[in-house]
């Protein structure tokens, strides 16, 4: 394999059939409809399913169905899309049935622009629709990763059975830089014991999300809940830069957390210390990583970066339980905040600078 | 003892659960079960079928059927057989919906999944109100029949009129097999039967979309013994419901039967 220039989405897209998907359903919305062309052209050529729904809200139940009969599927949109599906990913999380689905968000609220955001931080980590439960959601801030990601996000979406959101925005969708393809992964020649195939000398095998009962439901709740507590032991993922030595930690997930990864540098050049810290995972959110940072090191300062008015802040905030100051600088509705602009906040929340200039 | 022959001429479908279902007394839901029932043990269909239950009455038919079965969102029902069909396309995949979720809610994914020929049968079941709620207006209510939520009537002025879905979807290129039958008499629950055998048949020849819409009764939210409810479907669903095949595909007529 050897590194090639390619789009987000379509890095995405390839990544995702090369990992055994086998049915994709979507609708076009910008700024993620090349990961729905690439797809109406290479699963056709690989002879596995693809479908452009009439909606989003199709599309996801579609997903539903699909996976119910225990293939490898996904659904991608973006923001107001990903709103339309809120629905169906209620139904999906309470079938314990495993499957993708990346939101390349966009500004919001309402139809909102095209232009990249993080504005569906909550949306996307607090909830799959109405009920109680969470997605494991990934956040990738490189092509490279992202491709990672989609791979990633299959074989856990099939470990637990358990539905997993790859949270992108529309830079990383749009932009291109190298990066390398994983190999074609050979598909499974038989389907999961709990998939709807028709009962051929078997009881039949029945999906549903619907419990009559009380504590039957609470009993289900429960078994998700404990699942979850699994997910957050053993999948919190995080990098750092110089996290270790730092007195004021930046934290950004995505293409936030890329773009502060250059402040931090510039900073560092100029003697500030300075480091990163980028979660991976923002569902679970890596608060174990976090939490060992404000134990050891030195950090005095926390200053978050986002392009929302303050989402995963407050994740940060119930880690920090008040050890230190935690800051927020965020750009909203599209704006992408430049590296020269994050490195003037990061002085301004620099601790010996900031004390200075009371 | 001689030998004494024994021959069944009445039994339980081995489609079927044997099982108390949750249906009120009087509600054609178990008649139209058994219908289904009966035709995919006849095609031999029961081990590689998968039902996709609705939300309303039925919404417990996945666990009264003794084959693969699913519980779709309000309406979703055709594109969740949509997705289970195309990944599985050599099984038959049959939703089972009431006229709430396939001709209000699910107006958009049943309206679809026929225009795009997907080769799924639907069974609807036209009771002319929602059922499960307690007796609100359907989309297929009727003027001026007295719901919960049309207490003084069906006004059309202010509630708009009856969808015609068989009529509807007939019209879409997709769709194979179109048909529309009633529950109310022995002779119409035989045609119905038929109906459903040849929507099987279609899907298993690869024809297209099918649905068979079964005109039903409800009872209880019409407030009415049994036997006045099958009256009234006569009387009054029938003229506004006419009873016909909309949609029969010259390849579907080539099917026979």
């Amino acid at each position: 394999m050897s590194r090639e220039l390619l789009k987000g989405n379509v890095a995405i897209a390839e990544a995702a059939l090369r990992a055994g998907c086998q049915a994709f359903f979507g609708y076009p919305i910008t700024p993620q409809t090349e990961l729905l062309e690439h797809m109406a052209r290479r699963m056709v050529e690989l002879d596995r399913v693809f479908l452009q729904a009439e909606s989003e809200v199709a599309a996801i139940n579609m997903v539903y169905g699909a996976a119910c009969a225990g293939v490898r599927t996904m659904t991608s949109s973006s923001s107001p899309g990903y709103s339309l599906m809120q629905e169906g990913l209620s139904y999906i999380a309470a079938s314990d049935v495993p499957c993708v689905v990346v939101d390349v968000m966009r500004g919001g609220p309402g139809l909102g622009n095209i232009l990249p955001s993080q504005g569906d931080y909550f949306q996307i980590t607090r909830s799959a629709g109405h009920g109680d439960y969470r997605p494991i959601v990934l956040a990738p801030a490189t092509v490279q990763e992202a491709i990672d990601f989609t791979e990633l996000a299959f074989d856990l979406a099939e470990q637990y059975r358990h539905l997993v959101v790859l949270a992108a925005d529309g830079q990383l969708g749009q932009m291109m830089e190298p990066a390398e393809l994983p190999s074609m992964r050979s598909l499974p020649r038989t389907r999961p014991a709990w998939a709807i195939t028709g009962a051929a000398g078997r009881a039949p095998n029945r999906i549903s999300s619907l419990y009559m009962n009380a504590e039957e439901e609470e009993a289900f709740n429960l078994r998700i809940q404990a699942r979850l507590a699994q997910i957050c032991a053993a999948e919190q993922r995080s990098t750092e830069v110089q996290a270790t030595h730092a007195e004021l930690l930046v934290i950004g997930f995505g293409t936030a957390g890329r773009i502060a990864a250059s402040a931090v540098e510039q900073a560092r050049a100029e003697g500030l210390r300075v480091g990163l810290f980028r979660p991976q995972t923002l569902y679970p959110f890596p608060a174990e990583r976090l939490s060992a940072l404000l134990a050891c090191c030195a950090v005095q300062n926390i200053l978050v970066i986002e392009m929302n008015a303050g989402q995963m802040v407050e994740d940060v905030r119930l880690v920090v339980a008040g050890r230190v100051p935690v800051h927020h600088y965020g750009r909203l509705g599209g704006v992408v905040p430049y590296p020269e602009e994050l490195y003037t906040v990061i002085q301004q929340h620099y601790p010996s600078l900031a004390a200075s200039a009371e | 003892m001689a030998n004494l022959m024994m021959e069944p001429v009445y039994e339980r479908p081995a489609a079927l659960e044997d099982r108390a279902t949750h249906y009120c007394p009087g509600c054609t839901h178990g008649v139209a079960h058994r219908l289904l029932a009966e035709a995919l043990d006849e095609l031999g269909l029961r081990e590689q079928t998968i039902l996709v239950a609705p939300v309303g009455c039925a919404v417990f038919a996945y666990e009264y059927f003794r084959i693969d079965g699913c519980e779709a969102a309000h309406g979703r029902a055709p594109a969740m057989a949509t997705g289970i069909k195309r990944v599985l396309p050599d099984r038959t995949v049959v939703t089972y919906q009431g006229d709430g979720d396939l001709a209000a809610i699910g107006t958009a994914e049943i309206l679809h999944a026929a225009a795009r020929g997907e080769n799924i049968t639907t069974l609807f079941v036209n009771n002319a109100i929602y059922g499960m709620t307690g007796g609100q207006m359907a989309p297929t209510t009727l003027p001026g029949q007295k719901t919960t939520s049309s207490p003084f009537g069906r006004n059309t002025a202010q509630a708009g009129f009856p969808l015609k879905m068989s009529e509807i979807l007939a019209q879409t290129p997709g769709a194979a097999y179109i048909v529309r039958r009633s529950l109310h008499d022995a002779r119409h629950i035989n045609q119905a039967k038929k109906a459903i055998l040849t929507a099987l048949r279609v899907q298993q020849a690869g024809l297209g979309f099918s649905m068979v819409e079964l005109l039903s009764s409800c009872p209880t939210n019409w407030g009415m013994t049994p036997l006045e409810a099958l009256r009234w479907l006569e009387s009054e669903m029938l003229p506004a419901y006419p009873l016909g095949d909309y949609q029969v595909s010259e390849a579907v007529r080539a099917l026979g039967g």
